[in-house]
């Protein structure tokens, strides 16, 4: 296992690490993407697959900490605009075509609509009514792919998947699949990463601190959690059309409670407002329920719930809150 | 449609059961209880494995109260030293005990549905106003509407009841003038997280138990909740009243359409009032 995690790691640590020279920080980022790139070529297949599916699903956590970290709105219902933009993309390469940049554009669209519909409502909300709102639209839009069979095949989940293809040819093999997801992970990654680091991204920081003196000083801050609540949900969608990609069957779990709760574990084990610590997270989870699971009898689920009490108790910052004391205070 | 009526009240007294404890345990302690559905999940594994006799629906009434009663009192414990926190820490904390609850039952009663008969006598159906009706769900709504008066009462009319909604409306105060609010506290977690499991017994004949109820059932406690408004148990009375009648008629007369229905709902007390029907300023987030 360590293997599969091993890559991430001192990479990540030594990007984060506060007032490191710029230029070792970018190092370490260009050393982590160039042992991310080369992976697939040492790995066996599952254990690419393992690592595809981190990517994925890191990418979905770094889209909720965009809300959660960021913004500190802490979303519990997140999955709903991961699996909208998973089923859109996995629908229209069924129907439509598989051809690459098109299921990705669906699914990111699909997100950011879906959440441009619920968002209005959320953003109105605070603290934990924000959390009951959006547990409650996650569970409705689990209900709405259940009932609208035609589409997503209800309790069946959507099958049938084909592999995306890239200029013609179908990326069949799990290498392949690897770098095209890898490649749209660092593009959504890169995108949630100027977003946070701009101007646009201090004021969300703002909101998180002090929401009402924002307000004074005159910004108008619904509108902007609603810009980001759309843009995380672009997002999420994003990562939704990779887990179609990759997985090639897309089920209402995707949808639910469950995928969103573990995707705010992802966030708060790594850190909340620490988009690689949010990677970290979700390699944690990916890692214990889809890797360890089956030889823990399928009760990775029982050992998740137990980490999200560790956690709470023992990392109040999450783990890179711990390396990095005092991140908070700028 | 008098059999709607009907189901939608059976329902609605056994959602403000499972809600009252949800509603008063956040006015109170400020914690967002995500377990609470896991509980009400425990209660209905209990109820449909000793069902089909009077003494085995009595006895898993009276585990499920036990345990309810155990339970609610360490929830109390684990979640007391984070109350200066945020509410973010207390619903990931209650959401780990969650998922280890539910993975828990999983294991001891397996992954298939299990099916609850009531209890024998009960288990037929009577005639009410020329229509068929199951005579479990008829004494489910008395039992649920006693249930809600007896709480009505002892929270707006005893002293302990007092006790409790001074607490909800200002703790500090209460402990300013020397009641130990951590006992009150713990109680009434407790008497919640009791409530809980005996809604999961008393629901099982209904609902059934499978993975997953526990989920299901959680946002619409949380929805009554949030319409009724937070800490009142008139307002989590009426809100499960309108959930429990949208939710079945709903089914009936736009079928496919019934959870958009509660969203519906939902949304537009939100709109209309932030803070929920019965809700008071103090309920709305301070914090």
């Amino acid at each position: 296992m360590t293997a599969v995690e091993a890559p991430a790691v001192p990479g990540g640590a030594a990007a984060v690490t506060p007032r490191a020279p710029r230029g070792r920080a970018w190092l370490g980022a260009v050393a982590v993407v160039v042992v991310l790139a080369a992976v697939p070529l040492f790995l066996a297949p599952f254990a690419t697959t393992t690592l595809t599916r981190i990517l994925v699903f890191a990418l979905f956590a770094v889209s909720l900490d965009l809300l959660v970290g960021v913004t500190g709105l802490p979303s519990l219902g997140h999955a709903a605009y991961f699996g909208a933009g998973a089923y859109a993309a996995g629908w229209v390469s069924i129907h439509v075509t598989a051809e690459a940049p098109v299921p990705l554009l669906v699914g990111a669209a699909t997100g950011a609509v879906a959440a441009a519909l619920t968002g209005w409502i959320t953003v109105r909300s605070a603290g934990v009514f924000f959390l009951m709102l959006t547990l409650a639209i996650g569970e409705v839009v689990q209900e709405l792919g259940n009932a609208w069979e035609s589409v997503t095949g209800g309790a069946n989940g959507l099958t049938g998947i084909p592999s995306v293809r890239v200029a013609g040819a179908p990326l069949a093999n799990a290498g392949f699949t690897y770098w095209y997801v890898l490649a749209v992970f660092l593009l959504g990654f890169a995108l949630v990463w100027l977003v946070a680091r701009s101007p646009f991204g201090a004021a969300l920081r703002g909101i998180r601190d002090n929401e009402r003196r924002m307000r004074a000083i005159g910004y108008p801050t619904s509108l902007y959690k609603y810009a980001v609540f759309v843009l995380a949900g672009g997002v999420a969608g994003l990562a939704g059309s990779l887990l179609a990609a990759q997985a090639r069957f897309v089920a209402l779990p995707d949808l639910g409670f469950a995928t969103a709760a573990f995707a705010l574990l992802a966030v708060v084990i790594g850190g909340a407002g620490s988009l690689w610590g949010a990677c970290l997270g979700a390699a944690l989870v990916i890692v214990v329920r889809d890797a360890l699971g089956p030889s823990l009898g399928g009760h990775g689920t029982l050992v998740l719930g137990a980490v999200f009490v560790l956690v709470v108790y023992l990392l109040p910052r999450g783990a890179a809150g711990i390396r990095l004391p005092g991140r908070r205070s700028s | 449609m008098l059999v709607s009526v009907l189901n939608g009240l059976a329902i609605g007294f056994l959602l403000f059961i499972l809600a009252v404890g949800l509603s008063i345990v956040f006015g109170m302690m400020d914690v967002l209880n995500l377990a609470h559905g896991a509980l009400f999940l425990g209660g209905a594994y209990l109820g449909a494995a000793f069902s089909g006799s009077w003494g085995g629906f009595l006895a898993a009434l009276g585990i499920a109260a036990v345990g309810g009663l155990l339970a609610g009192a360490l929830l109390s414990l684990m979640t007391g030293p984070l109350r200066r926190r945020s509410h973010l820490d207390q619903a990931l904390l209650t959401l780990g005990v969650a998922f280890v609850v539910a993975e828990l039952l999983i294991i001891a009663f397996g992954d298939d549905p299990l099916s609850a008969a009531a209890p024998p006598a009960l288990d037929g159906s009577v005639t009410v106003f020329g229509a068929v009706y199951p005579a479990y769900r008829l004494v489910l709504i008395g039992v649920g509407a006693v249930l809600a008066i007896a709480v009505y009462l002892v929270v707006e009319r005893t002293r302990v009841g007092a006790l409790v909604r001074a607490t909800v409306a200002d703790r500090d105060m209460v402990a300013t003038i020397g009641i130990d609010n951590r006992l009150v506290t713990t109680a009434v977690f407790a008497v919640g997280s009791l409530l809980a499991t005996t809604a999961g017994v008393l629901g099982g004949p209904i609902y059934g138990a499978r993975p997953g109820l526990d989920a299901t059932v959680l946002i619409l406690a949380l929805v009554v909740v949030v319409i009724g408004g937070l800490g009142s148990v008139r307002g989590a009375l009426v809100g499960a009243l309108i959930i429990g009648q949208a939710d079945t008629l709903g089914r009936v007369l736009l079928p496919g359409l019934a959870s958009f229905l509660l969203f519906a709902a939902l949304a537009l007390v939100l709109v209309l009032r932030p803070q929920g029907l019965f809700g008071g300023p103090a309920a709305v987030g301070a914090r």
